[in-house]
C-alpha cells in the first residue's frame, strides 16, 4: 500500500517538476501606452521602446526590483557567503530598501562553493527574467560554472569576493561580459604583498602555505612569482588542510629552509593554528608570519592566542567612520560581528548596482521602470570614483572594480581590529 | 609439501603480500634517503616525536570509546566522533566565560577541572542518549542495520550542535599557566604538551584499573565475553552497557580537553577525522583491549607526526604533509590486511560476523 | 498495581521529554526557519507544527502507556502538554533574563515573537502554556478515538501539510489549467493554504481515507489474468518512457539540470546498491571511483593535460576500465574483512583518493587544487550533447543500461551467490560460493556505475575539481538507497527523487539537509530496516524475527500430550 503512495510521490514530483516549468514564467509587464501630452520639462516618450542591444526589464508600479545573489550559503564555507549576503542586506536597510521608488526583492540561490553548485544555481537564476542584477559568486569555481549562464541571460553580475584572475583578464575563456566584481583581483593582492614583505619588513626569504583552495593557491603563486621577481627566494610552497588542526610536520618542513617569513593566505582554523604552532616549531619561533583576508577576523584572536601577537594580515583598507557605523549596524541586526572579510564588498557592490540603476533607468510618468541591461552593464563598468566602504572604486574595462590600495596590519594580543601598519 | 603449500595460498594472497613487500621497501627508502640528506635536525625529530606522543594520548582516549563499545556491542560507534566533539564543543562557552570573568587565570587548576568535568559530562550524556535511543533497539539486529544507524546518528549529531552552537569556529581562552616551556635535551617541551601526555597515562591507568580491577569491570568483561551467559549470572546487561557508553563517552569528553589544549579550535565538524584515527589506533593496538588502545594510539600518533617527514620525503613527495591523514588510512588497510588482531591480540571472541 | 501518582509522574516525564524534543528543534533553528513558511495563512506556520508536534507526540505516546482509559487520562494528557509548555515557556523566560545567544544561536528574538505568538511576554508565555495543554489533550484524545478515524484524522492533517508546504509548486502547476485554477486560487493563500481551503481539504481527504479503509480489502489488480497483467505493466512502462523522454524538452535547463544531478544519483544508488543492497559489503567510500572516473575522462580529454586529448567516446571505456580496475584493487584488501572494518577501511580509500587529487605531488599529473577544466562532452556527429537538457538523455540511457544491467544480475547466479553472501558469509562458503571473485565482482560492478556516472558529471560541469568529491557524496549516495530500499531497483529510483529532488523544491531546509537524512536513516532503521519500496527478501530477512515471533504466538498454546 505505501509502495503505490511513494511511487505516486515521486510521480507527482516528476509532474509537478514537468508542469512548472510549463506554468508561465515571470514576464515582465509591458508598460502602459502614455496618451497624455507629455510634460514640457522632462519628456516621457509616448511609448517606452527598448531600443537596448541585450533587452529591458520593465518594473511596473508596485511591482519589486529583483536583485538575486548566488552564494554560498549553506554548507562549510557558509561564513563566506552568509557574511556577504549580511552585507548586502545592511546596505539594502540603509537605501531605504528602494531603488527609484521600488521595493527590492532580495533574495538568491546557494552556490555551494563548487562547479555543480554554480552551475545548478546559475541555471535556475538564469531562467528568472524579472532579475536584473546578481551579487555573485563567492568562490571562484562557482563563478566559472555559472558566468556563462549569467552572462548569457543578460544580467549584471557583481562578486564580491571572487579573486581569480582570469575571470577578468581580457581574451580568458573565462571572462565574461557584464561580470565585474569589487573584490580584490589576487594579482594585485598578491603583489602588494610581496612588495610589502620586501619593502617594508625587509625580509629576503620566505615560504608559502595554501589550503588547497583556488583562493589561496593562487593567491600564494602570485606573492612568489613577485616576491621572486624582486629578488627574494622563495624557500618552499607547502599546502595544509583546510580543515587540519595539527601542523607539525609542515612546520617542520618549512623550518629547513629557514625562511625570514611565512605567507599564509588561509582561513580558519588552519591559519590561527598555524600562527599557534610556528611558534613552538624549533627554528620558526621568530619568523614573521603573514596572512591575507581570508584570515581578517576576529575568532583569529580567540584562536591564535597570545600567539597572535605580531601577526600580519594584508587586507583592503577598511577603516574609518562608515565603515565603524556600518560594523555597529551589522551588530545589531545580526546579533554579532562580521565574521568574513567581504561584507563590505558586497555592500559596496549593492550600492554600485543601485547607483547604476539610478543612472539608467527610464521613468514612465505612471512609475514603471524602464532598465536597458545593456546599458546598465555599461554604467556599471563606467564606475569611476564610486565612494565605497572599500575605498574609491573605479571599474577597469573587465570588471576589477576594486580599489588597488591594500593595507597591511598587525595583531595585537586581545586586540580586534589589528593595527594598520602599512600605508602608514 | 610444495603441493600443500600451493593450495593454501591464492592469487590474492600473492598479490597483496607484493603490495605489502612494495610498501614495506618504499617506507624504508624513503627514511633511508631523508636521514641520509640530513635535511632534518635532531632536535627537529626529537620536537615531532614529543609531538607525536601528545597527539597519540588524546587518541588514546578516544580509541577507549571505540574500543570498550566494540567490545561489548561487537559495532563500531561511528557517532562516537560526534561524542568527541560535544564535550569541548559545549565546554567553550564555560571556559570563555571563566576567562573573562578572571578566574581562569586566578584558579587555573580549578577553573580546568571544572571545564573538564563539563566536557566530559556532556559527552557521556551524549553517548547515553545514542545508546538508548539509536543503538538499544538494534542489539540483535544484522550487521547492517545497527552500522548505518550509527552513521545515521553521527550526520544527525553533527548538524544539531551545528544548528545549536553555530557553524563557525570557537577558541578556547589560554591559560597562561599553562604557557611557557622546559628546555630539555636540547629542545624545547611545552607545558601543554607535557600535561597532555601526563593526564593521558593517568587516565589510561585508572580505565584500564576500572576495567581490570572493579566489580563493575569485571561485568563489563564478562557481557563482552558472552551477553547470555552473563544475563544468567545476574547481571544487568543493559545497566553495563549504558556504563560502558558512559565511561567511553566521559573518555571522549576528556580527550576533548587534552586536543584543545594543543589545537585550541573547536567547530561542529571537529570529530570526524581525530575519530577515525582513534579508530585506526584501537585496531592498530587491539580491538577491545584496553592497553593495546594506548600502544596502537602512541605509535599512531608517532607514525603520523613524523611519516611525512620520515619516509614521504624521501621518497620525493611534494608537500608530504597534505598527505598526512593518508598516512592513517593506509595503516589501518595494512593492518587489517596482515595483523587484523592487532599489536596486542584482540580481546574479543570471534563470534560469527 | 500502579499507584496512581506515578501515573502523573509518568505524564509529567513524558511531557518534560517532549518539551526538551522540541526545544532542540528550536535551539537548533529549524523552527524560525520555517517560520515564515505558512502552512494555513495566519492561523499555523510550519515552524509552528515542528515546534508542537513533539507535544503531540509525547502526549500520545503517554496515552498508549497509560494502563486506564477514564476522564482522567484527558487530564494526563492536558498534564503531559503542559510540562511540555513549561519547558518552551522557561526557555523565553530565561532568554528574558540573560543572552542565551552567545552560546546558542538560535534563541534569538525571533524564536521567542514565534513561541508567544507574537503576543508580549505574560499574555504570550501564558498562551503558550494553555496550547501546550490543549495539544496534550487533543493528543490523548487522539488516542481515545477509534482506530480508523484516528488513521484517517492522521492522514488526513499529514496530506494537509504536504499541500501547504508544496505550496508555491502547486500554485505554479495549476496557474493555466483551465477548470482548475479559480479553485486552487481560492485554496491557496500568498503563502499556505486559506483557512476554508484547508478545513475543505481536510474534509475531503478525510472522508476519501475513510472510505477507502471501510471498503474490504479486495486484490483487484491480481484477478485479473496474467496477461492483462503484462498488458497494463508494459502499457504504463511505455507511458512512462514516453514521458521520460520529452521531459527535457518542456522543462527547460533549470530542471534539465535537477533531473540530471538527480540522475546522475540514481545511476550511482544502482550501483552501490549492487555493494551494498545485493552483496550486503558496506562501502563507505564510493565517491572515489566516482572521481576515478571524472579524473580519468578528465585527463584523457582536456587539452591542459594530454598532449593528445580523446573524443569522451574515445576515453569513455579507458575511463570504465581504470574505475573497474579500482574497483578491484580496492576489494583485494578488503577481501576478509567484517562488516564494521569494511566501512572504515573503504571511507579510507575515498578519503585517499581525494587527498590524492588534491595533493600538490600530484598536481602535474591531475591538477591539484585548480582542477581540471575543458573536459570534452560527448558528441555523436552534429549532435553535442553538452547542454544540460542533451545530457540528460545521455544520462538517461545510462540508467536504463545499469538498471537493466542490475536487473539481470540480481536474478543471475552471480547475484544470488551475492545474495547468500549478504546473508551468511561462512554457509555460503561452505555452500562452494567462491567468496573472492564474488566480492570483487561486486566491487568491481559498482565500480563501473560510479566511473560512468563521474565521467557523465566531468563532462556536465566541463570540468573536474577536488572538492566536489567529498565523504558527504558517498552519504548522499548511502542514504539515498537505503530509504529507498536496499537491493531494491524501484526503490533506489524513489529515493533519489525523494532525497536530492525534495531539497530543490523546498529551499527551507537546505540547511537542515543532513540533520533530516541523519534523522531519517537512524528513523529507518529502528521501525524499516528495508526502506520505503523494499525488495521481498529483505523483508524476509529484516522482519524474520519479528515474524517469527507473530508465528510463535499465534500457535496453539496446547502440545499434543503424545509428542
Amino acid at each position: 500500500m505505501s509502495k503505490k503512495i511513494f511511487a505516486l510521490f515521486s510521480v507527482l514530483m516528476v509532474a509537478t517538476m514537468l508542469l512548472t516549468a510549463c506554468g508561465p514564467k515571470a514576464t515582465p509587464t509591458k508598460a502602459p501606452v502614455v496618451t497624455e501630452a507629455p510634460v514640457v520639462t522632462e519628456a516621457p516618450p509616448a511609448a517606452f521602446e527598448c531600443t537596448d542591444a541585450i533587452g529591458c526589464v520593465d518594473v511596473a508600479p508596485g511591482d519589486p526590483v529583483h536583485i538575486a545573489y548566488l552564494l554560498v550559503v549553506a554548507g562549510p564555507n557558509e561564513t563566506l557567503g552568509i557574511d556577504s549576503r549580511n552585507g548586502i542586506e545592511i546596505a539594502i536597510d540603509d537605501s531605504g530598501g528602494m531603488i527609484l521608488d521600488h521595493d527590492v526583492k532580495f533574495d538568491g540561490e546557494d552556490g555551494g562553493c563548487a562547479a555543480e553548485g554554480g552551475q545548478a544555481a546559475g541555471t535556475k537564476l538564469a531562467a528568472d527574467t524579472s532579475i536584473v542584477a546578481v551579487i555573485g559568486t563567492s568562490c571562484s569555481s562557482e563563478a566559472r560554472a555559472a558566468e556563462p549562464l549569467l552572462s548569457a541571460a543578460g544580467f549584471v553580475v557583481i562578486s564580491p569576493s571572487n579573486t581569480a584572475p582570469d575571470l577578468t583578464e581580457a581574451g580568458n575563456k573565462n571572462n565574461y561580459p557584464g561580470y565585474l566584481r569589487t573584490a580584490h583581483n589576487d594579482k594585485i593582492q598578491g603583489a602588494v604583498a610581496a612588495k610589502f614583505a620586501w619593502e617594508f619588513l625587509g625580509v629576503k626569504s620566505a615560504a608559502t602555505i595554501h589550503d588547497g583552495s583556488l583562493y589561496a593557491d593562487k593567491l600564494q603563486a602570485v606573492f612568489a612569482d613577485n616576491f621572486k621577481q624582486m629578488g627574494g627566494t622563495i624557500t618552499l610552497q607547502t599546502a595544509v588542510d583546510p580543515n587540519q588542526t595539527d601542523m607539525a610536520s609542515v612546520m617542520a618542513d618549512i623550518a629547513t629552509g629557514t625562511p625570514e617569513l611565512i605567507y599564509f593566505p588561509i582561513f580558519l582554523p588552519a591559519g590561527g593554528l598555524i600562527v599557534r604552532q610556528a611558534k613552538t616549531t624549533p627554528g620558526l619561533e621568530n619568523t614573521k608570519l603573514m596572512g591575507a583576508d581570508g584570515l581578517f577576523s576576529p575568532d583569529v584572536v580567540t584562536a591564535a592566542g597570545d600567539d597572535v601577537e605580531g601577526f600580519m594580515v594584508s587586507s583592503p583598507l577598511l577603516t574609518g567612520a562608515a565603515y565603524d557605523e556600518f560594523v555597529a549596524k551589522y551588530e545589531t541586526k545580526f546579533g554579532k560581528k562580521p565574521i568574513s572579510i567581504f561584507h563590505a564588498h558586497a555592500y559596496d557592490a549593492y550600492m554600485m548596482i543601485k547607483a547604476a540603476i539610478e543612472a539608467v533607468a527610464v521613468v514612465d510618468a505612471d512609475g514603471t521602470l524602464h532598465i536597458g541591461r545593456q546599458a546598465l552593464r555599461d554604467a556599471m563598468y563606467a564606475t569611476k570614483d564610486f565612494s565605497g566602504l572599500t575605498g574609491v572604486l573605479t571599474c577597469t574595462a573587465t570588471g576589477d572594480c576594486a580599489n588597488p590600495t591594500i593595507g597591511a596590519y598587525q595583531y595585537h594580543k586581545g586586540t580586534y581590529p589589528p593595527e594598520l601598519i602599512w600605508p602608514e | 609439501m610444495l603441493r600443500t603449500f600451493r593450495q593454501r595460498i591464492t592469487i590474492t594472497d600473492i598479490v597483496i603480500w607484493a603490495i605489502g613487500l612494495a610498501i614495506a621497501i618504499m617506507v624504508v627508502w624513503g627514511t633511508i634517503s631523508t636521514l641520509q640528506s640530513g635535511k632534518y635536525a635532531t632536535g627537529t625529530w626529537l620536537d615531532l616525536t614529543i609531538k607525536g606522543l601528545a597527539v597519540g594520548g588524546v587518541y588514546a582516549l578516544i580509541a577507549m570509546g571505540y574500543t570498550l563499545v566494540y567490545g561489548i556491542l561487537r559495532m563500531i560507534n561511528f557517532a562516537h566522533s560526534e561524542v568527541f566533539m560535544s564535550g569541548p564543543f559545549t565546554a567553550v562557552f564555560l571556559a570563555n566565560a571563566l576567562a573573562q570573568s578572571g578566574f581562569l587565570n586566578k584558579q587555573p587548576l580549578l577553573s580546568m577541572l571544572l571545564i573538564t568535568l563539563l566536557s566530559m559530562a556532556v559527552s557521556a550524556v551524549v553517548a547515553m542518549l545514542l545508546e538508548r535511543i539509536a543503538y538499544r533497539r538494534l542489539r540483535y539486529a544484522p550487521r547492517l542495520v545497527p552500522l548505518i544507524t550509527a552513521i545515521g546518528a553521527s550526520f544527525f549529531l553533527q548538524y544539531v550542535f551545528r544548528g545549536l552552537y553555530g557553524s563557525g569556529f570557537k577558541g578556547y581562552p589560554t591559560v597562561t599557566s599553562l604557557q611557557g616551556s622546559w628546555n630539555f635535551l636540547g629542545i624545547e617541551v611545552y607545558k601543554t604538551q607535557i600535561v597532555v601526555i601526563i593526564s593521558a597515562i593517568l587516565m589510561m591507568v585508572i580505565l584500564y584499573g576500572i576495567v581490570q580491577w572493579t566489580k563493575i569491570g569485571r561485568a563489563m568483561r564478562a557481557v563482552s565475553e558472552d551477553k547470555e551467559a552473563a544475563e544468567l549470572m545476574g547481571i544487568n546487561v543493559d545497566r553495563i552497557i549504558v556504563f560502558t557508553f558512559v565511561l567511553g563517552g566521559a573518555s571522549a569528553g576528556a580527550a576533548g580537553i587534552l586536543y584543545i589544549l594543543l589545537f585550541p579550535v573547536v567547530w561542529f565538524f571537529m570529530g570526524f577525522i581525530p575519530s577515525i584515527k582513534a579508530f585506526t589506533a584501537a585496531v592498530l593496538g587491539g580491538i577491545g583491549n584496553v592497553a593495546g588502545a594506548f600502544v596502537g594510539a602512541m605509535l599512531l600518533g608517532l607514525l603520523e607526526s613524523i611519516g611525512p617527514n620520515l619516509f614521504l620525503d624521501g621518497l620525493g613527495v611534494v608537500n608530504p604533509s597534505q598527505l598526512k591523514d593518508a598516512i592513517a588510512f593506509i595503516v589501518l588497510v595494512l593492518i587489517l590486511i596482515f595483523r587484523p588482531s592487532g599489536i596486542l591480540g584482540e580481546r574479543v571472541t570471534q563470534t560469527k560476523a | 498495581m500502579l499507584r496512581k501518582s506515578s501515573i502523573w509522574v509518568e505524564a509529567i516525564r513524558n511531557g518534560l521529554i517532549g518539551g526538551t524534543v522540541a526545544l532542540l528543534l528550536c535551539l537548533v533553528g529549524i523552527v524560525v526557519a520555517l517560520g515564515q513558511k505558512m502552512i494555513v495563512s495566519g492561523v499555523i506556520s510550519m515552524g509552528q507544527i515542528l515546534a508542537f508536534a513533539p507535544i503531540l507526540i509525547f502526549a500520545y505516546t503517554n496515552a498508549r502507556r497509560a494502563t486506564t482509559k477514564t476522564v482522567d487520562t484527558l487530564l494526563l494528557g492536558a498534564v503531559a502538554g503542559l510540562s511540555s509548555g513549561v519547558i518552551l515557556a522557561a526557555l523565553i523566560g530565561l532568554g528574558q533574563v540573560i543572552n542565551l545567544r552567545a552560546m546558542f544561536v538560535n534563541a534569538s528574538p525571533d524564536l521567542y515573537k514565534l513561541l508567544t505568538f507574537g503576543l508580549t511576554l505574560g499574555p504570550g508565555i501564558a498562551l503558550l502554556l494553555g496550547v501546550a495543554a490543549i495539544i496534550g489533550l487533543t493528543g490523548v484524545a487522539l488516542f481515545l478515538l477509534p482506530a480508523r478515524i484516528r488513521g484517517t484524522l492522521i492522514q488526513a492533517i499529514i496530506w494537509v501539510t504536504l499541500i501547504g508546504l508544496l505550496r508555491e509548486l502547486i500554485v505554479t502547476v495549476t496557474r493555466s489549467w483551465g477548470p482548475v485554477a479559480p479553485l486552487v486560487k481560492w485554496m491557496f493563500a500568498r503563502s499556505g493554504l486559506t483557512l476554508l481551503g484547508a478545513t475543505f481539504l481536510l474534509a475531503l481527504i478525510g472522508g476519501l481515507t475513510y472510505w477507502r479503509n471501510s471498503r474490504p480489502k479486495q486484490a483487484q489488480v491480481s484477478k485479473r489474468n496474467p496477461k492483462q497483467q503484462q498488458w497494463i505493466r508494459w502499457g504504463t512502462l511505455a507511458i512512462l518512457g514516453l514521458i521520460m523522454i520529452i521531459l527535457p524538452r518542456i522543462v527547460g535547463p533549470f530542471f534539465s539540470d535537477i533531473l540530471d544531478n538527480v540522475g546522475l544519483y540514481i545511476l550511482m544508488g544502482l550501483g552501490l546498491n549492487i555493494v551494498v543492497g545485493f552483496a550486503g559489503l558496506l562501502d563507505l567510500g564510493y565517491v572515489a571511483f566516482f572521481a576515478i572516473g571524472a579524473y580519468t575522462m578528465g585527463v584523457l580529454t582536456s587539452p591542459e593535460l594530454a598532449a593528445n586529448p580523446l573524443t569522451y567516446w574515445q576515453a569513455l571505456p579507458i575511463a570504465l576500465g581504470v574505475a573497474v580496475l579500482s574497483g578491484f584493487l580496492l576489494g583485494l584488501p578488503v577481501l576478509k574483512m567484517r562488516g564494521d572494518y569494511l566501512a572504515i577501511v573503504t571511507l579510507g580509500f575515498g578519503e585517499i583518493v581525494r587527498l590524492l587529487v588534491l595533493s600538490d605531488w600530484l598536481r602535474p599529473w591531475l591538477g591539484g587544487t585548480q582542477g581540471i577544466q575543458l573536459i570534452a562532452h560527448p558528441v555523436i556527429g552534429p549532435l553535442d550533447f553538452g547542454s544540460q537538457q542533451m545530457l540528460y538523455y545521455v544520462i538517461l540511457v545510462g540508467i536504463a543500461i545499469a538498471a537493466f544491467i542490475a536487473i539481470r544480475l540480481k536474478d543471475s547466479r552471480l547475484g544470488r551467490s551475492w545474495m547468500a553472501l549478504r546473508e551468511d558469509e561462512d554457509v555460503a562458503k561452505a555452500m562452494g560460493i567462491n567468496h573472492v571473485t564474488t566480492k570483487l565482482l561486486a566491487f568491481a560492478s559498482g565500480a563501473f556505475f560510479a566511473g560512468l556516472g563521474g565521467t557523465l558529471f566531468a563532462a556536465k560541469l566541463s570540468s573536474a575539481y577536488p572538492q566536489s568529491f567529498q565523504f558527504l557524496v558517498s552519504i548522499n549516495v548511502l542514504s539515498l538507497i537505503i530509504i529507498g530500499g536496499m537491493g531494491s531497483i524501484p526503490g533506489v529510483l524513489v529515493g533519489g527523487l525523494v532525497l536530492m529532488g525534495l531539497p530543490e523544491i523546498l529551499r527551507e531546509f537546505a540547511e537542515y539537509r543532513y540533520l533530516v537524512y541523519g534523522a531519517l536513516l537512524v528513523a529507518m532503521m529502528l521501525t524499516r530496516p528495508e526502506g520505503l519500496w523494499p525488495e521481498a527478501r529483505r523483508r524476509l530477512e529484516l522482519h524474520e524475527e519479528q515474524d517469527l515471533a507473530l508465528q510463535q504466538e499465534s500457535q496453539p498454546v496446547m502440545k499434543n500430550p503424545g509428542q
